[in-house]
């Protein structure tokens, strides 16, 4: 259990842990109002439980990315690599969710009857979409995390295929 | 080697090499059930709105999977893990013959990451674009068409319920996969994953 292995996780981590953390904030902030024909619209992230669920991902992810940090490498790869997957399971739905609702706000849904919102609350839209965006790469990052815990736990590295 | 493993193989199945089949197999059950129970997902709701002298005007709505881009994922990513859940079961029965310098139990396991991620995701996107259906969102003024198409979203949320199964038995080969990791290899040295 060389350095070498537990540099690129340590990076990955504080990097992760970062971009969560500015996907929690941009989303908390985003909020805009617009008044259409005498009635006021306005969009905050609590009004979708999407976003709401989106939030209290990013933040779960913060914490236990701070929190894997100061783990000693030696005993815990195992319960580590499985937390790992879990919480990369948890963002990844959290973020398709956003996602799938994001779409819904700025194209509509015929079908259902749905009107687009965007052209309403623009500043809000722009907002959701920058969390979005450093959700992926949250998202991105933990892939890229959950494949170095899994080389720590099975020893890729020595393989010679 | 050799011999040894292959007397193995006949004789004293130990425990671990008939669980991980076993599960695998629950979970290709349960995601292609969601698959094809999203798949064939579809109701008309048929009701007049106006009259004209003594005939009524119909209007016919028709709600269907594909209208909805997260029922599209849903089952595309259930079909994935589904032909995933096949493959690595067929792998795992011509074990002996395949296996590629001991890197198969590494990929089998890796793939099986990516496709709980996968199939996670489009379940909770699924569950959320659902529950806008089902309870609507004031804010956003969108109605909610649950209260017309009762069963096809009784469907759609039975299609979630087997992902959701199925999410969990994959969970738990990879839990197998991940802390039995010696037991595996030491039975039959091509792993059975």
């Amino acid at each position: 259990m060389n350095k070498a292995q537990w540099i690129p996780i340590i990076v990955l981590r504080i990097v992760a842990m970062a971009a969560a953390f500015v996907a929690t904030l941009l989303m908390i902030t985003s909020h805009d109002s617009a008044k259409v024909l005498g009635m006021t619209f306005q969009a905050k992230y609590n009004n979708s439980p999407t976003l709401k669920y989106f939030v209290i991902v990013s933040i779960i992810t913060t914490i236990y990315s701070l929190a894997t940090l100061f783990v000693p490498p030696k005993k815990s790869r195992r319960p580590i690599l499985v937390l790992d997957l879990i919480v990369t399971c948890f963002l990844i739905s959290s973020f398709s969710a956003a996602v799938g609702v994001g779409q819904l706000g700025k194209q509509g849904n015929s079908h259902a009857g749905w009107l687009p919102i965007c052209g309403q609350v623009p500043k809000f839209c722009h907002h959701v979409s920058a969390a979005l965006i450093a959700g992926f790469v949250a998202v991105i990052l933990y892939v890229l995390l959950l494949l170095f815990s899994l080389n720590n736990v099975l020893d890729l590295v020595a393989f010679k295929a | 080697m050799g011999e040894e493993g292959q007397v193995k193989l006949i004789k004293g199945r130990s425990g671990m090499m008939v669980a991980v089949p076993l599960l695998r197999m629950m979970a290709l059950f349960a995601t292609a059930t969601a698959t094809i129970v999203m798949a064939v997902n579809k109701e008309t709701h048929t009701f007049a709105v106006a009259t004209v002298g003594n005939t009524p005007v119909k209007l016919t709505i028709m709600a269907k999977f594909h209208h909805i881009p997260a029922n599209v994922m849903f089952v595309i990513a259930n079909g994935l893990a589904s032909l995933h859940c096949l493959l690595m079961l067929s792998f795992s029965f011509l074990s002996h013959k395949y296996d590629l310098k001991g890197l198969r139990f590494v990929i089998v396991t890796a793939l099986d990451m990516m496709m709980i991620s996968l199939v996670s995701g489009a379940a909770t996107a699924t569950v959320f674009i659902g529950e806008i259906a089902r309870h609507g969102n004031s804010h956003a003024r969108w109605n909610k068409i649950c209260d017309n198409f009762e069963r096809y979203c009784n469907q759609a949320s039975g299609a979630i319920s087997a992902s959701y199964i199925g999410i969990f038995f994959f969970m738990v080969v990879i839990m197998v996969n991940i802390f039995k990791r010696e037991q595996l290899n030491t039975i039959n040295n091509s792993t059975n994953a």
